[in-house]
């Protein structure tokens, strides 16, 4: 057994912010169990990126380099980490909770006959692993059974990127045997829908409103609150699933990222797929009728009641104090 | 073409959540359930490709009786047939569990496409769908928002993050899961409610589909969130706790 080896991902050039927090998990569950922690970064030519990773406190960094890695496939990584790990026999794989992640990583644990414990929010003693359920409104702690490689991925935002530097670790490669004939997908280039109108990545206020708002005809409400504090209207996904508002409105892991000085959430229960998009707000204010929707595990300041007459009240507020 | 849609049964969205005596997970007795989300979204797919080609859609679900009227709605939208893998332990199994008691009811079916939802509302794993394409032997793609059938196989558009896609080509057999959004959803008809009485739901126990395994993860506790923040609740009437926030946003926070 070979300890614990975080894999980290490389995007657009650069390792991924996300493998850094990954990075972090991994000595969390090193200094945990007395582990070395080592990184190991699958693609093709990623000999300038290792750099970055080398000086992280990592026992080892290993390349798997090989052409078919270049451009992302399930197949090719799966098969990549696969042979990786059936040479390096760790105790622990740590990933990023990535989209490329939950793509391939829990076909991989299942090559081991195990299961990725996946979107990990925390590490604790044994170890256990803490992740969200009921979208947020509870949390679950998963113990792996014991006598074989656990599998994990951490959720963004959840460890905090280490500053810390340490000598350079060696930088070694590993050369998967992959057949052009065993990669089943043929991916494009990624393209964006359209030409972004709204940027609501620089907005200083935002008026953001989710499934609570019930029907289309009900948006107008929350458009008079934003029009009064003077703040960009956004959504969460099921409000774009509906086509209520358009999806570049949307707040979330698939929509945008914002962080304005004040993020006010209408009917918005919280789910983590909404929080990694605005969590990074400066304060944060929640309008919902359930005390236990998880957007008030994040608020600074929440108003538990029926927005239909929450909303226009503050609208009338807001336009008082600004007269 | 042969569509198996996997579905799942799951609390809905504004129950209220208790946890049970065991602490390991919730009370389940007076639970009001719904068709997981993502899942009614691959549904639609199915239904829509169906339309387009022909050929049958069936859905299959894992869990106690109660799944059954989850079943129901499935067919009253137009699924032709379904089964019903009927396990009382649903919660004991881990990811991989659930997922060798699907691919053991879905491969003696032969289908050319197998759907499932990105990820369900309860649990929220996101990995059925993938587990079950390596349990199968099959291609697959995740996060998939259309899917369009070519000559060759299929062509589907994945949702990458922040606003990004991609289009991925794949030959059948395939597995996808399938992100809410991409679809209109229907509703079900009372035509359909009534021909849905009448249509075939077979059902299977996980003993017969023999691929009980030991969980290699398990759910040990639950428990309430803790908060990242002390959040200051405003009460009052909706004009006090209105009045209380301007003050508390001009005064306290000076964003306003």
């Amino acid at each position: 057994m070979s300890g614990i080896w975080v894999v980290a991902e490389e995007r657009n050039g650069r390792i991924a912010r996300m493998s850094f927090e990954a990075l972090a998990a991994g000595h969390v569950l090193g200094e945990e169990l007395g582990l070395p922690v080592n990184a190991v970064l699958p693609g093709s030519q990623t000999g300038a990126l290792t750099a970055a990773i080398a000086t992280k406190k990592v026992a080892r960094v290993v390349r798997i380099e090989n052409a078919s890695l270049a451009t992302y496939t399930s197949d090719a990584f799966t098969l990549a980490l696969e042979q990786f790990i059936r040479a390096e026999h760790p105790d622990y794989v740590v990933f990023p909770h990535t989209y490329q992640v939950r793509d391939y990583a829990p076909a991989l644990a299942a090559r081991f006959g195990q299961v990725l414990i996946g979107d990990v929010t925390g590490i604790g003693a044994g170890p256990v692993f803490v992740r969200q359920l009921m979208q947020g409104r509870l949390s679950g702690e998963y113990r792996p059974a014991g006598g074989g490689i656990c599998f994990v991925s951490v959720q963004s935002g959840a460890f905090r990127t280490e500053q810390t530097e340490s000598v350079p670790a060696t930088v070694e490669v590993f050369t998967p045997k992959i057949e052009a004939a065993q990669i089943r997908t043929k991916p494009s280039q990624p393209f964006r829908s359209s030409a972004q109108t709204v940027d609501l990545g620089s907005a200083q206020f935002i008026v953001s409103v989710g499934r609570g708002i019930k029907e289309a005809e009900n948006l107008p409400i929350v458009q008079e609150l934003a029009a009064a504090l003077g703040a960009e209207l956004a959504a969460s996904r099921p409000i774009c699933d509906s086509g209520w508002l358009p999806i570049e409105r949307q707040v979330g892991s698939s929509g945008q990222t914002v962080s304005p000085k004040l993020y006010l959430a209408v009917g918005i229960s919280g789910a983590i797929q909404h929080l990694v998009g605005m969590k990074g707000s400066h304060c944060v204010v929640a309008i919902n009728k359930d005390p236990d929707a998880p957007i008030f595990e994040i608020a600074d300041f929440g108003i538990v009641g029926d927005l239909f007459e929450v909303v226009p009240a503050l609208t009338e507020a807001v336009k008082a104090a600004k007269r | 073409m042969k569509i198996i849609v996997a579905i799942k049964q799951v609390p809905e969205r504004d129950a209220q959540v208790h946890i049970d005596s065991t602490g390991k997970w919730i009370e389940e007795g007076d639970m009001q359930w719904a068709l997981n989300e993502s899942d009614a979204y691959a549904l639609e797919e199915a239904l829509q490709l169906k339309e387009k080609h022909g050929g049958e859609v069936v859905v299959v679900s894992a869990g106690p009786e109660r799944v059954g009227s989850t079943i129901r709605e499935a067919l009253a939208k137009g699924a032709d047939r379904a089964i019903h893998i009927d396990c009382d332990d649903l919660g004991h199994l881990d990811a991989l569990g659930v997922a060798r008691l699907l691919s053991a009811a879905i491969a003696p079916e032969s289908p050319d496409l197998t759907l499932t939802g990105l990820q369900s509302d309860d649990l929220g794993y996101g990995q059925t769908g993938v587990v079950l394409a390596e349990l199968l032997g099959l291609p697959h793609a995740s996060l998939i928002l259309h899917v369009e059938k070519t000559e060759a196989g299929l062509t589907v558009k994945r949702e990458l993050e922040e606003g990004w896609f991609q289009t991925i080509e794949l030959p059948l057999p395939a597995v996808l899961t399938i992100q809410s959004g991409g679809n209109k959803l229907r509703y079900a008809t009372l035509m359909g409610i009534k021909k849905a009485k009448t249509k075939e739901i077979r059902r299977v126990t996980s003993q017969e589909l023999g691929s009980a395994a030991a969980p290699v993860v398990f759910l040990d506790r639950v428990f309430a969130p803790q908060k990242q923040k002390s959040t200051q609740i405003l009460g009052g009437t909706p004009k006090e706790a209105a009045a209380a926030l301007v003050e508390k946003l001009k005064f306290e926070a000076r964003i306003l």
